[in-house]
């Protein structure tokens, strides 16, 4: 069979065939002489291809326009650090993420504990913040049977959340 | 030193308060958890690792399990500190190389321990001695959920706790057992092991983590994965393999009792000879001799209360502990002359090895 030409990683000519595998899975990468050591990679047999099995479509990689809004990740500052800038991140590359996360774990779902107590209290705030914009909206229509009948589930919403 | 009432304090893992098993050495539990809407630490800039920190402390400083902990800021450390925190597992390698608002809360047991602003803003630890992974697990589990009472952590539906690495999504759970497994080293199989144990999805690392050499046949195993199955699904699927690996190395110790007995008499005798001679040990060589000390003992040539002292023994030669001792940085060679004197000073009112259970094997030449 042919090698293919190009790395894996970057687009120099491919000299390094290496061949890990991970959960009973065969994965084959190719890569130039520069991507494994830039990684801090000199033994094949120590590291994990992880890092190169991001089957992300190039261009979601190379769009130089994608960034998360929350922090200013780019997809190129995963590639070099192999990490994310906050939670946003999640959300912000999500479909570089789905088949990184497919080839490392079980499944992309996640089945295990939930923060019970930290979700209520988060869409009991939730609730409070849309009380308190719907309140601006009343009064800024002069609508005041509403703002007085949303002030009362204001106070009733504070208390939930204090308490929770 | 801000240190020494921890290494003085009586600890469970540090002082045998449940008596040491044979083959596993300790179970440990980590929890990597992230605050909502804040840039993970590798990310953030100064000023919000500072308010992480600011935060987490204030927060971890009110719940009950930390009650009397002690907080360890890293940039008040000497290198020194740090190097013992790390011998004792109580911090990672990868904390103690950023001094940038990082941190450790130790709980007074030792067991319990939160790291923050590590790769991931908190990272709970908890350790037990031997193979006790439900006792580590519920108690990670409480305080997890006491701390998810004060902090916001940043979870999503779809992939549960938000890390810093994917690698870590979703539980966030890293199970690991500490493994000593001498036989399966002699008799070469742990190529065989480890790979059968990647295979599953486990990784196999030496004692003090990523990178880190398996001195003294010990080996730490955990699991890889955490997103796609439940935390008490991780954990079983972990013990079933932990259970194998431990008949592999009984029965590695059971073919070399057969078949080597002589050979392996032979280094256990060695090794005591030199513990109780030797005059310069290195750090290695000496995990490396206690190793066959505690093989000794569970095959019965040893008695069996002195597993825990050769655990702690084990612990205080490290590199770090022994300048911590001699309350100063002293030089390598120094250093292998005051291992070897404390080494020397326990092994003196330790018994001699009694080799009278083991059955010789009838002729060295004639081996099957």
């Amino acid at each position: 069979m042919a090698k293919p030409e190009q790395c894996g990683n970057c687009t120099k000519p491919a000299t390094i065939h290496l061949t890990q595998i991970i959960n009973n899975k065969i994965h084959k990468v190719d890569l130039c002489e520069d991507c494994p050591f830039k990684k801090g990679v000199t033994d094949p047999e120590g590291f994990s291809l992880a890092d190169f099995l991001v089957q992300s479509p190039a261009s979601l990689i190379s769009d130089k326009s994608l960034k998360c809004e929350a922090c200013g990740f780019s997809p190129a500052d995963f590639k070099k650090t192999g990490r994310f800038g906050c939670p946003q991140c999640y959300d912000t590359f999500h479909e570089i993420l789905e088949p990184m996360l497919s080839n490392m774990h079980k499944d992309v779902v996640h089945r295990g504990k939930v923060p019970e107590r930290a979700l209520a209290r988060m869409s009991r705030k939730r609730r409070l913040d849309q009380l308190e914009r719907d309140l601006e909206e009343s009064i800024k229509s002069e609508n005041y049977e509403d703002s007085a009948r949303l002030r009362d589930l204001i106070a009733e919403a504070r208390t939930a959340l204090e308490t929770t | 030193m801000l240190i020494t009432p921890l290494i003085e304090a009586k600890a469970e893992l540090t002082d045998g308060g449940l008596a040491p098993e044979p083959i596993v050495l300790s179970t440990r539990i980590r929890l990597a958890r992230n605050l909502s809407g804040e840039a993970f630490p590798g990310w953030g800039d100064s000023s919000q690792r500072v308010d992480i920190l600011e935060r987490c402390l204030d927060k971890l400083s009110r719940l009950p399990a930390f009650k009397d902990g002690t907080f360890l800021q890293i940039s008040d450390l000497t290198e020194l500190e740090k190097q013992v925190l790390v011998e004792r597992h109580l911090v990672s390698r990868e904390l103690i190389e950023s001094e940038d608002a990082t941190g450790v809360f130790i709980a007074p047991s030792q067991q319990l321990a939160v790291m923050i602003n590590e790769e991931d803003h908190l990272r709970l630890q908890c350790m037990r001695s031997g193979f006790n992974f439900r006792k580590a697990w519920e108690e990670a589990d409480a305080t997890d959920s006491e701390m998810e009472d004060q902090l916001d952590y940043a979870f999503s539906d779809e992939y549960g706790y938000l890390t810093a690495c994917p690698t870590n999504v979703g539980t966030g759970l890293r199970a690991s057992a500490m493994l000593h497994l001498p036989g399966l080293v002699m008799c070469q199989h742990m190529e065989k092991v480890v790979r059968m144990v990647n295979q599953l999805g486990l990784a196999v690392r030496g004692s003090l983590g990523e990178g880190s050499e398996a001195t003294g046949s010990i080996f730490q195993i955990s699991n890889q994965q955490t997103l796609g199955e439940s935390e008490d699904q991780i954990i079983k699927r972990l013990i079933t393999i932990l259970h194998a690996i431990i008949e592999q190395e009984t029965n590695a110790r059971g073919v070399l009792l057969e078949n080597q007995s002589t050979m392996l008499m032979d280094k256990i005798g060695r090794a005591y000879g030199i513990l109780r001679n030797g005059h310069l040990l290195s750090s290695q060589e000496a995990v490396n001799l206690l190793s066959l000390m505690r093989l000794a003992v569970d095959l019965g040539i040893f008695p069996e209360e002195k597993r825990a002292h050769i655990d702690r023994l084990s612990m205080e030669i490290q590199p770090g502990h022994v300048q911590c001792s001699a309350n100063a940085d002293i030089e390598p060679e120094l250093r292998d002359q005051i291992r070897a004197t404390r080494i020397r000073e326990q092994f003196a009112s330790f018994p001699t090895l009694d080799f009278s259970r083991i059955q010789i094997s009838p002729n060295l030449n004639q081996e099957d």
